[in-house]
């Protein structure tokens, strides 16, 4: 531990802080993960990587940068993770999802915004996440108002690089969006000074393909029933896709998929068969915002798949690797992520159809639709989605909630209810 | 004997149900060590089986329930029986209020419930009706008696309390800040109610059912009768008592 301490006081945290923030986590992961009975095997790997959060994924971007190497810290799925492994810089998700009030970051935000930009305004502003002091740069985008303006305010404090993401479909938002890719990796290659060719391109999406498709594989084991998973640990698994070495993570999740796949041809499962199958749909769950997954499976209910960032939306499209020429590449990449139904769009049908059918592919028996409080464009877009899924008889809960404590006893309530009207 | 229990923020209420209907029940204060009453309670009766509701059915299940459901099942259940046709319900709680909408066959279809904070609840009454000067018995039919309702502008608890203060200073007659506030709390649930969708029997459900100026309200606002019963309090014990009787 005491290299970790060196190495955190060198990026320039709060050491004082980030002991408290450390402090918390084993406490919440210990109540929410490895109390849970019949856990899969593989999941002492995610053990292992949130044990290291803050330390030996943190030693190894650094070892990375000292070898001449960049780090890009991002927030969202719209950044090109392909391009940025091209370049040969690493890719990763910055803090964002922890209730952790810092009066630095409540000075230039307002009171009312969504916790997730909150969050990682006070990580930045409060020194305590070390990914944050480890990015070479942060790259934003225009997903929403709220982050588009933070953006701004962030850019004071570190170097920050923001992407203008279309909120519309058609002709033109493509071809802004495939100017956009270009010149984020042309950024790329000026950051690291590495080129970023056909060749380049081409194992950047390999790897970050073959992570996707690991991912897909330990999902489509969730359609069973029993599911051989709790859906707590699954969203792990997603949450750490954005943090850990995509290599290492797809190996790892591959042997998880395999544990899984064996469990379901022996039947065996973590919830009992008649236990209400979930759909968790709506905002991104960063961590260590676990609160609704755990209220909702303590409830005796099971998820079994998340429709969100941090979940189907991350993994459902591949970039198509058959193109051939640099250009190609970049845009079989643009095309990929114009293919994401995020609510920041209009109109936004896609996200309806695809809810429905991961209802239907995953033996749904309700939806519990989360969104941040102050996330305008989940929180409004709930609206259709609830008429699609009364319309189509699926039972629909909607919870709008941040990452305090103060509401739990209330969610549980719901939730509990919830689940009576479905059983 | 079958024995429903509802533990609440404000008061547990217990009913004893025999084969012919209810035999037995209780109300009591909260208190400030709801385990020790509630044990206290169900322990007066040889019950073949204990089924818990409200905010401490948690602990109630880790002590002596045999089963618990939610508030929201319990009062759907409890009103089914009180009132035949009921498919809608309203339930001002201590903490939060709720509507619960039921289908054709009793079962809970739908619900909404107020979020986090007393605005609107069972303690926002009890707190007007204390810096009002009226008795929470009171504060109904005293503020049915208003001649105008006066407005109050918040409906958090601490601030409408300041609002409420300020117009008693302004020799505001207290009826008709009764009134307003009570107005504001009918405001609120009405959009609740729009929420769910409002079918056949409304039921006014827990203890603010004693609250005659809620009824009148209510009942002018949907220009349709709404249905309480003479124990309000007790419908999600009896929902409880139901439960654990008819459970196989």
């Amino acid at each position: 531990m005491s290299d970790y301490r060196k190495m955190w006081q060198k990026l320039g945290l709060d050491l004082e802080a980030h002991d408290q923030l450390l402090a918390v986590i084993p406490q919440a992961y210990g109540d929410v993960y490895t109390s849970q009975a019949k856990r899969p095997e593989g999941m002492g790997y995610l053990d292992f990587v949130m044990s290291e959060i803050h330390g030996l994924r943190i030693k190894e971007l650094n070892d990375l940068r000292e070898a001449g190497g960049k780090v890009l810290g991002t927030f969202c799925l719209y950044v090109p993770e392909e391009i940025a492994l091209a370049g040969g810089a690493a890719c990763v998700g910055i803090c964002g999802g922890a209730d952790w009030p810092s009066p630095e970051a409540d000075a230039v935000l307002p009171r009312n915004l969504c916790p997730l930009i909150k969050s990682f305004m006070s990580f930045k502003l409060g020194k305590v996440c070390p990914y944050f002091e480890s990015s070479d740069m942060i790259v934003g985008e225009t997903t929403c108002d709220g982050k588009k303006k933070a953006y701004e305010v962030l850019g004071e404090y570190t170097n920050v690089y923001t992407m203008h993401t279309p909120q519309m479909k058609d002709e033109a938002s493509h071809e802004l969006w495939l100017k956009e890719v270009e010149k984020f990796k042309n950024k790329v290659e000026e950051l690291t000074g590495n080129t970023i060719d056909a060749e380049a391109l081409a194992k950047g999406i390999g790897i970050v393909n073959a992570k996707r498709a690991a991912l897909k594989r330990m999902n489509d084991a969730r359609k069973a029933n029993p599911a051989p998973i709790s859906g707590r640990d699954a969203l792990l698994i997603q949450q750490v896709a954005f943090y850990d070495d995509p290599i290492r993570f797809t190996d790892s999740v591959n042997k998880i998929a395999a544990e899984l796949e064996q469990r379901v041809v022996e039947g065996k499962g973590v919830a009992p068969a008649n236990a209400p199958r979930i759909l968790m749909s709506g905002c991104p769950m960063a961590v260590p915002n676990w609160k609704l997954p755990f209220i909702v499976e303590s409830a005796g209910a099971i998820i079994v798949a998340e429709e969100s960032c941090i979940g189907h939306r991350y993994f459902r499209d591949m970039v198509d690797a058959t193109a051939t020429t640099e250009e190609a590449k970049i845009k079989a990449i643009a095309d990929r992520y114009m293919k994401l139904d995020c609510a920041c769009f209009t109109p936004n049908k896609e996200r309806i159809d695809n809810i429905k059918k991961l209802v239907e592919d995953y033996n749904v028996d309700g939806v519990i639709h989360y969104s941040l409080q102050f996330c305008d464009p989940f929180t409004v877009e709930y609206n259709s989605v609830e008429k699609a899924l009364k319309d189509a008889n699926i039972p629909v809960l909607k919870i709008e909630t941040d990452y305090s404590m103060e509401d739990a006893g209330q969610l549980s309530t719901r939730v509990e209810a919830f689940l009576e009207t479905i059983k | 004997m079958f024995v429903g229990i509802d533990i609440g923020s404000r008061s547990i209420k217990l009913v004893a149900l025999n084969g012919q209907g209810i035999e037995d029940y209780k109300v009591v204060d909260t208190g400030f060590n709801p385990h020790d009453r509630s044990l206290e309670l169900v322990q007066a009766y040889n019950a073949e089986k204990i089924v818990a509701t409200g905010y401490g059915r948690h602990f109630a299940r880790e002590d002596f329930a045999d089963g618990v459901i939610t508030e929201i099942k319990a009062h759907g259940i409890g009103n089914r029986y009180l009132f035949t046709q009921c498919r809608t319900i309203v339930d001002i709680g201590g903490q939060d209020s709720k509507v619960i909408s039921l289908d054709a066959t009793g079962r809970v279809a739908d619900f909404q419930m107020n979020d986090r904070c007393a605005a609107g609840t069972g303690k926002f009454l009890e707190i007007m009706s204390k810096t009002l000067g009226f008795t929470l018995d009171e504060f109904g039919p005293e503020s049915l008696l208003a001649e105008n309702a006066v407005r109050v502008n918040s409906m958090c608890t601490v601030f409408a309390e300041s609002e409420v203060i300020s117009l008693l200073a302004k020799k505001e007659n207290p009826r008709n800040i009764g009134l307003g506030l009570h107005q504001s709390i009918i405001d609120r649930i009405n959009s609740m109610l729009h929420r769910v969708g409002i079918n056949d029997d409304i039921v006014l459900s827990g203890g603010v059912g004693r609250n005659p100026c809620i009824r009148q309200l209510l009942e002018q606002k949907l220009g349709r009768p709404v249905y309480i019963y003479e124990h309000p309090e007790l419908a999600g014990a009896l929902g409880a008592a139901l439960t654990a009787r008819d459970a196989e």
